[in-house]
């Protein structure tokens, strides 16, 4: 039998990530259930007209799917933390980072991907059109996994600090201005001389950067955490 | 004592407390003669704007506070770098010593910059660029303190904020780029940010004078903080029992 590789490493987090979110489901449609009261709240709060509603659609769909993605954050490593299971995966012989990137791609499955097969039914209900839709499913699908890559880093560092779920938002929302800047950007540009392309290859090119980078800034913030 | 070792001798606590104390006040003085020659030429020298008036007279303070929030900012990257890499506890010192004057002084920018947009723009806050992104490293400066004051062993917390720093500076960057570019995007014809004022060279003195005397503050309470911070984390040293003994 062959040594278990990197690969496989990878892939046995992100399995035992998910087994574990599939047996206490709760965790991951409370997120949701946040996502569509968030949205709805806002024509509770703006009013019906539909031409203001579609006007701020976007903006209000990605706030939203932003902040639902964020409040899922400590799940990423609190478990594993207090049970010392993260403590053995530090320990092991595979790359921190492999680790981290299986834990962030279950993560997005988990939370990223919901919200993106949502995301039309509440674009419907604020009067956004095929197109429109269309556009901002592409939009989450590229910025919800950069939500679930930068989150980790400060999911990391907040690692069993008291008050740990109002101090993430404040680590990680600043951080998140370019993504929603060019996810719900695009959605607005649609019919514009620019067009939507540019808005997704920025998107595009934020995803690829933070795949590159943020595995190993949560890595170092998790041996910071771990001392 | 070879020449690398010279500049590494002021990097222990225990040498660097006494030359702190030394620079302190020449850095006060300086920062006291150059506000108030600052100050001086700001109100009466610089002529009056033909088109602002004198309320123009604010970005003195405004301009030089804004250069100083971001400097600091990536000051305290590099010191939390240095910290992070080689493991110098100073670094971590100075680090955490420099942001509550860098949010300081972002914050003065902002407010500044309200009081200078209300006559000018009309407004005391639009969403342009600058402005923006402005307030958004207030967050970032925030984020910094708060993630350091909410972890109780002072190592870890000193590590944790120098990571959030670094991640922060290389972001910084692309959150400034992206948010111009949304202002671009839904800026409206009434207001331009680019109405800043040709310069006259007395109000181009007059800055660089301001600069200096906030960049002099700024090094003088950043090493009396960082003083402080030397004596609580150091408190169970042999030197610093010494010296307390001593001044009793």
């Amino acid at each position: 039998m062959s040594r278990p590789g990197v690969f496989d490493a990878f892939r046995a987090v992100v399995a035992r990530d998910m087994t574990l979110a599939m047996r206490r489901k709760t965790d991951v449609l409370n997120a949701l259930a946040f996502f569509i009261i968030a949205v709805t709240l806002f024509p509770l709060g703006v009013g019906p007209e539909i031409e203001t509603l579609r006007a701020i659609a976007p903006g209000v769909i990605w706030v939203a799917a932003l902040l639902a993605a964020m409040m899922s954050l400590g799940r990423i490593f609190s478990g594993d933390y207090e049970d010392g299971t993260l403590e053995q995966m530090l320990l092991g012989n595979f790359p921190v980072s492999i680790m981290v990137l299986g834990k962030v791609f279950a993560h997005w499955l988990l939370t990223g991907v919901p919200l993106v097969l949502l995301s039309p039914l509440l674009g419907m209900q604020l009067g956004l059109g095929e197109e429109a839709l269309w556009v901002l499913i592409y939009t989450l699908l590229l910025g919800t996994p950069v939500l679930s890559l930068i989150g980790s880093v400060g999911a990391a560092l907040t690692l069993g600090v008291r008050g740990g779920g109002v101090l993430i938002s404040l680590l990680v929302l600043p951080l998140y201005v370019p993504i929603l800047i060019f996810g719900a950007g695009a959605v607005e540009a649609l019919g514009t001389p620019s067009g939507i392309q540019p808005y997704l290859s920025i998107q595009g090119a934020i995803l690829a950067l933070s795949v590159a980078l943020t595995p190993m800034a949560t890595a170092a913030a998790l041996r910071i955490s771990m001392e | 004592m070879a020449k690398s070792q010279t500049w590494l001798y002021f990097s222990s606590p225990k040498t660097f407390y006494p030359l702190a104390g030394k620079l302190i006040p020449w850095f006060t003085a300086l920062a006291i003669v150059l506000t108030v020659i600052g100050l001086y030429m700001g109100f009466f020298v610089a002529p009056t704007d033909y088109k602002q008036g004198d309320s123009y007279r604010i970005i003195f303070i405004h301009v030089a506070a804004a250069w100083m929030s971001m400097f600091i900012y990536a000051v305290m990257a590099g010191y939390a770098v240095i910290g992070l890499v080689w493991n110098v506890k100073l670094s971590e010192m100075m680090a955490s010593s420099l942001a509550p004057t860098g949010a300081i002084f972002t914050f003065l920018a902002l407010w500044t910059g309200a009081l200078w947009g209300r006559p000018t723009w009309g407004a005391y806050w639009v969403w342009d660029a600058r402005l923006t992104s402005e307030l958004i490293l207030l967050f970032l400066y925030i984020g910094y303190m708060a993630l350091q004051s909410a972890i109780d062993d002072p190592r870890r917390a000193s590590r944790a904020s120098a990571l959030l720093a670094i991640v922060g500076v290389i972001n910084l960057p692309i959150i400034y780029f992206s948010v111009r570019w949304w202002n671009t995007l839904h800026q409206g014809a009434s207001v331009s940010p680019e109405m800043a004022p040709k310069m006259a060279a007395d109000m181009k003195t007059t800055m660089m004078v301001m600069v200096f005397a906030f960049w002099m503050y700024a090094i003088a309470i950043v090493l009396a903080r960082v003083r402080t911070l030397i004596l609580e984390r150091e408190k169970n040293t042999a030197w610093v029992v010494e010296l307390l003994e001593a001044k009793q």
